[in-house]
């Protein structure tokens, strides 16, 4: 395809990385993740394959978009009407004014995934949600990985003034097998637009992960984000947010890493107005020889007067050899704010345990209880029903004496 | 059923409880007094195999079995039930979860199938409502934000799912006023059976007016050093502990 504007970017993307490459861990950004070991499976870009053996995707009453290996397949997707979706070979197509003003806008700031999806990025998800009009289901976005490949993705998602919407994410993968899922969306929410996101990232056992988000807030803009990470060998999430005037933001986040997973989460919230709203709630659990990382900064600058931020960390050990890096930021050049952040790092309670060892359940089922309890905070503030169930499922998993079924 | 024999404890260095005897047969009320210190919290945990206690010497029989074998949860399974002197808050765990995990571990244990739902909640809201709960209580984090009456009530109610053989109430009295301590002790009294025996263990006397034990005891120490009937009690309310000790 020859755009012009568009292979301009990704020559200059692909000219970065080849200088830089996966971040290196003398970067501040990077140094509690290494990336080496993916750079070493020197994987190629997923090809496109013709047939694919689901018979259909679980995915409820949800409209869904499902990617195989980077791919959009809209033979297993369903698809709402009254918006513009479609993959983003096809907005190059259809929509290419609108694409091509709000393309590499939301990002500020590269890295070399970010510079790798731009320049190698094989499909991707458009959508386009018009003034005042509001999705009533949720639309979810299935990727599946079934190649051991790298599988780029790219996303542009714009929501008009007053509109509303929900989107999940899901990562999933039927195999055990290597790969990398390099998925990064730009996020636009208009003028008091509203915009729920759901990231719920169960890779298999052996897969790299990099999701970033890149998100604009205009004025009176609203956009909650959960992030799920549960799965793969070694993941990183960005979550990164401009926040115009009286902008609300609200993070939410569980990362549940075991054996040897490493979980990293950076967020970044950028107020950059005056009377903006953000909310941060990170929890982590940790087991064996898992090593979870949080990065969190807020920025306010100077012209972001009337600024309320909160920001908390928590982390439950559950061995001696797992292990959690913690960075809660603050950067506040405005002088009348209410901003707070608080991390805590601890092990479950012996009383409690003894507790309910006193009431017949024995030691791992009431660990089970209490880790879970722990957790289900954040799945409690899932406001789809049947997302709220899978995910509590998904934690059953992990832990399953910890809840009634 | 159950039978103490020269317990010695010790709690890091130090020793507590120092060649300590006592016997409780079924259908028995037991009341255990003294002043602060003497040993009765010891006791009451080491009953429950609560850990941080070491047993230096003596025994504990309970139906014929070897108690201090037994950890905690097999102890809570074959009977035994401690109502805490001061209840952990556990946030995110719900009263009725708590109960019916706790109702069928015992259960299984006893070899019956898990509780059926319907007939655990007809059961549960029954329990609830004799002690004068609200059912709200039942959906809230175990004792997370509940006064200290709120908590000993909960203690009851777990006690009155569980339908123990052997009880023992550590301190329940402490910091109830005089209504909630009424109605925690008609749970207790309605408990009262020919196969469940209680051991009381309480710095006053008060409890005992709504109670009323068989036997008192009185600790101090380490020791029993004196045991009587009811009647030991207004005793002890009268004079004091110092003149057992003097003695």
């Amino acid at each position: 395809m020859s755009i012009s504007w568009l292979n301009d970017i990704r020559q200059q993307a692909k000219n970065q990385f080849e200088k830089t490459g996966f971040p290196a861990s003398n970067l501040e950004d990077w140094r509690y993740t290494n990336v080496s070991a993916i750079a070493k499976k020197e994987f190629s870009v997923a090809k496109f394959v013709e047939d694919v053996d689901f018979d259909a995707v679980e995915s409820g009453s949800a409209f869904h978009f499902v990617f195989v290996d980077g791919y959009f397949r809209e033979e297993l997707s369903n698809l709402p009407e009254k918006i513009t979706i479609c993959s983003i070979n096809d907005a190059l197509k259809n929509h290419a004014d609108l694409l091509q003003s709000k393309f590499n806008q939301a990002i500020k700031q590269t890295h070399g995934f970010i510079d790798f999806n731009t320049a190698n990025f094989t499909d991707g998800l458009f959508v386009h949600i018009a003034k005042n009009v509001v999705l009533e289901k949720p639309l979810q976005i299935i990727h599946i990985a079934t190649q051991e490949a790298i599988l780029p993705t790219r996303h542009v998602v714009i929501l008009d003034a007053n509109a509303k919407a929900s989107l999940i994410e899901m990562f999933v993968s039927p195999e055990k097998h290597a790969y990398l899922t390099n998925s990064v969306a730009e996020v636009f929410v208009g003028e008091n637009a509203n915009l729920t996101l759901y990231k719920v990232q169960q890779e298999g056992e052996n897969a790299y992960h990099f999701g970033g988000t890149y998100v604009q807030q205009a004025d009176n803009a609203r956009f909650t984000h959960h992030n799920f990470a549960l799965g793969s060998l070694l993941a990183r999430s960005d979550i990164v947010s401009d926040l115009e005037t009286a902008a609300e933001c609200e993070l939410n986040g569980l990362y549940l890493g075991s054996q040897n997973q490493h979980l990293d989460n950076l967020t970044r919230i950028n107020h950059l107005q005056p009377h903006g709203i953000s909310r941060e709630f990170y929890k982590g659990i940790l087991n064996d020889q898992a090593h979870g990382v949080f990065q969190g900064r807020i920025l306010v600058a100077e012209n972001a007067q009337n600024t309320d931020s909160q920001m908390n960390n928590c982390n439950l050990l559950l061995s001696n050899e797992a292990e959690i890096d913690t960075k809660p930021q603050l950067e506040i050049y405005a002088d009348d704010v209410k901003c707070a952040h608080g991390v805590t790092v601890g092990q479950l309670d012996e009383k409690s345990i003894f507790y309910l060892q006193s009431r017949g359940i024995d030691e791992v089922s009431a660990k089970h209880i209490l880790t879970f309890a722990f957790a289900n905070e954040m799945v409690d503030k899932i406001t789809i029903p049947s997302l709220r169930d899978a995910v509590f499922n998904l934690l059953l998993t992990r832990f399953p004496e910890g809840a009634e079924r | 059923m159950l039978k103490i024999k020269d317990l010695t404890v010790n709690v890091g260095n130090k020793e507590i409880l120092k060649g300590l005897n006592l016997e409780v047969n079924a259908g028995e009320i037991h009341a255990i007094m003294g002043p602060n210190g003497a040993g009765k919290s010891t006791l009451s945990h080491v009953l429950s195999g609560k850990s941080g206690y070491e047993v230096t010497g003596g025994s504990i029989t309970y139906n014929g079995k070897d108690l201090l074998e037994m950890p905690a949860e097999i102890r809570a399974r074959e009977g035994v039930f401690l109502a805490f002197q001061y209840p952990v808050e556990i946030a995110g765990v719900t009263n009725v979860y708590l109960l019916k995990a706790a109702l069928n571990a015992v259960r299984k244990h006893k070899g019956l199938s898990e509780v059926d739902a319907m007939d655990f909640l007809t059961l549960v809201k029954a329990k609830t409502k004799a002690l004068e709960m609200d059912e709200k209580f039942l959906y809230r984090a175990v004792n997370e934000g509940f006064s200290g009456g709120e908590k000993k009530r909960n203690e009851i109610l777990q006690m009155a799912m569980l339908e123990p053989q052997l009880c023992i109430l550590d301190e329940t009295d402490s910091g109830l006023d005089i209504d909630a301590l009424r109605i925690v002790a008609d749970g207790v009294n309605a408990l009262r059976a020919e196969n469940r025996s209680f051991i009381m263990v309480t710095h006053y006397q008060r409890l005992l007016d709504y109670i009323k034990p068989d036997f008192v005891h009185v600790l101090a120490d380490g020791k029993i050093v004196k045991s009587g009937g009811a009647e030991l009690a207004l005793e002890l309310e009268e004079k004091g502990y110092g003149w057992l000790e003097q003695a």
